[in-house]
């Protein structure tokens, strides 16, 4: 291991240690719960597995098998959690997903790692900023991006109560604190007519210090599908929206293009937007190619709302 | 109300309804005899017990082809006869690859490939874990849909894990492109399973081979029949 993983250091408690370690209280506590794992974090469930050797199943470096598992537990009554890296749940075995589950009719969780570029020295292979929209095309899936350790366990907990089928997308980036959220709603961070910012789970940090002193309102999501639709409707002024996701940019257009069918609107997409970046370097470097920092962003929302430019962008011409 | 259960000679007329020919033979059906014997013999499972907890499962993976399927289910009455006029209608429940959400005792809804063999060690992990270790999972696959990675990685994990409640029944009606350096059985013997190989169209010997099974291994029957046309 070398070089520097922001939000990852010793300290602190990754969403990935809270996933475990709910999970596994949550095992002792609700006997439909079970976890399908295929090595990855096979190791953060061992106690887990000690106690309920038949629901923590780790099915070998088999994502087809993992799917297909939750599908076939979750036929006979059982709720399972499966869970790895992002492009291992979502893309490898997307067929069991849209197979296995959604044309089985039965419900599971699915809590992915790595998001977009979490993985930022392991390349392409272990990116998935397309996971998002790829779930979304099969429709039906609650989607949820927590933006804080405290929101993962929230929407872990709503997850593993309910029936239908959740996707939790887990990332070392996230903000400094955890705000109160409740699934299936965006939070109002700050009210303004310019526009409505929504900013996806680990965005907020960023979007709060690009939206400084802007006349701009602010939404926090953390459930991304559905998408809240009353709460957009009822917070903006100008018919003007900007979407910030850590994934695929345009992810959302189309919720914002169905919330506003009956009025006039504009949308700026910001979100990854060239999936074949071949650097490595850090989530912040990433984050700066993607330009889903917070100069990057607020320059583009300035421009999309129409104010004039900064200074510092007319000197470095 | 009550629906009279049919017997194996009546197959041919309700095969008849689904597909319009007067003429059925059953060979022109691989997997009529296996089904056949699957729901007269061995599995515990009736109309009456289909949502029990406790029944058996049988998936039927290779789910393009159902008419055979079909049959026997209104055969033992899991289906109203009537219904099978209608097979691919909009309105029917009946499509070309079944549905368990629309079919009384239809355990999955299949039709792509591969799909069966994870499903049924998914259902086996989930009875064991909910204290059911009496019920058997019955998995029919084909013989060319092996080439599937899927049910590879189905089959070595079952061996692996020592899956005793489950069966795959192999139907090979020699449909591969490519043969098997080890034969269909060899496929399953690497992992780990308790192998027979038996003719598809007997009776008594599917019987035998299909309820002759292990607690601690999974078991694979090779039912063999003519080569598909």
């Amino acid at each position: 291991m070398r070089g520097r993983r922001r939000g990852a250091c010793a300290m602190t408690e990754t969403m990935r240690d809270r996933f475990a370690r709910v999970a596994t209280d949550l095992l002792d506590s609700d006997p439909r719960l079970a976890i399908v794992v295929a090595e990855i974090s096979a190791k953060l469930f061992g106690a887990a597995a000690a106690r309920h050797p038949d629901r923590v199943i780790n099915v070998g470096i088999r994502e087809e098998l993992m799917i297909a598992v939750a599908g076939g537990m979750a036929l006979t009554g059982l709720r399972p959690i499966a869970h790895s890296y992002a492009p291992f749940l979502v893309e490898r075995p997307f067929e069991q997903l849209k197979l296995d589950l959604g044309h089985q009719a039965v419900g599971a969780v699915l809590v992915s790692i790595g998001g977009s570029y979490d993985a930022t020295f392991e390349g392409r292979t272990h990116q998935s900023p397309g996971d998002v929209a790829l779930l979304d095309s099969l429709r039906g899936w609650s989607i949820c991006v927590p933006g804080h350790p405290d929101e993962a366990e929230t929407h872990l907990r709503a997850a593993a109560a309910a029936d239908g089928r959740v996707y939790i997308r887990l990332s070392t980036q996230q903000n400094r604190a955890p705000h109160p959220v409740v699934p299936g709603r965006f939070l109002v961070m700050q009210r303004g007519s310019r526009a409505a910012v929504v900013a996806a789970g680990p965005m907020l940090d960023a979007v709060l210090e690009a939206t400084h002193g802007l006349d701009v309102t602010v939404l926090y999501a953390t459930t991304i599908r559905p998408f809240d639709a009353a709460t957009l409707r009822e917070t903006v002024v100008e018919p003007e929206v900007v979407l910030v996701e850590p994934y695929l940019a345009g992810t959302s257009s189309s919720e914002v293009a169905r919330v506003l069918i009956d009025r006039r609107h504009r949308v700026l997409a910001l979100g990854v937007t060239d999936t074949e970046l071949r650097r490595y370097g850090t989530p912040a470097d990433h984050e700066r190619a993607h330009a889903l920092d917070a100069a990057g962003i607020r320059s583009r929302i300035e421009r999309f709302i129409g104010l004039p430019q900064p200074a510092r962008l007319a000197t470095a011409i | 109300m009550s629906v009279a259960t049919l017997g194996y000679g009546d197959l041919p007329a309700l095969l008849g309804r689904l597909t319009g020919d007067e003429k059925h033979s059953p060979s022109a059906h691989s997997t009529l005899d296996v089904l056949w014997v699957l729901y007269d013999r061995v599995l515990r499972v009736s109309p009456a017990s289909a949502d029990d907890p406790a029944r058996d499962r049988f998936l039927l993976s290779k789910g393009h082809g159902p008419m055979a399927y079909y049959a026997v289910l209104a055969a033992k009455g899991f289906i109203p006869v009537d219904e099978l006029d209608r097979f691919g209608d909009f309105d029917s429940r009946l499509g070309y690859h079944p549905d368990h959400v629309l079919i009384p005792g239809v355990e999955i809804s299949s039709g792509s490939l591969g799909h069966g063999l994870g499903l049924g060690v998914g259902m086996v992990l989930g009875l064991r874990a909910l204290g059911l270790t009496q019920p058997r999972v019955v998995v029919l696959v084909g013989d060319a849909e092996l080439d599937e990675a899927s049910n590879h990685e189905a089959i070595h994990f079952a061996g692996a894990r020592g899956l005793g409640a489950l069966t795959a029944v192999v139907i090979d009606n020699h449909s591969r492109s490519y043969p098997l350096e080890r034969g269909l059985g060899g496929l399953f013997e690497v992992a780990g399973w308790d192998v027979r190989e038996v003719s598809g169209r007997d009776h008594a010997a599917l019987q035998s081979a299909l309820t002759a099974t292990s607690r601690r291994r999974p078991s694979c029957v090779v039912a063999a029949v003519e080569p598909a046309r």
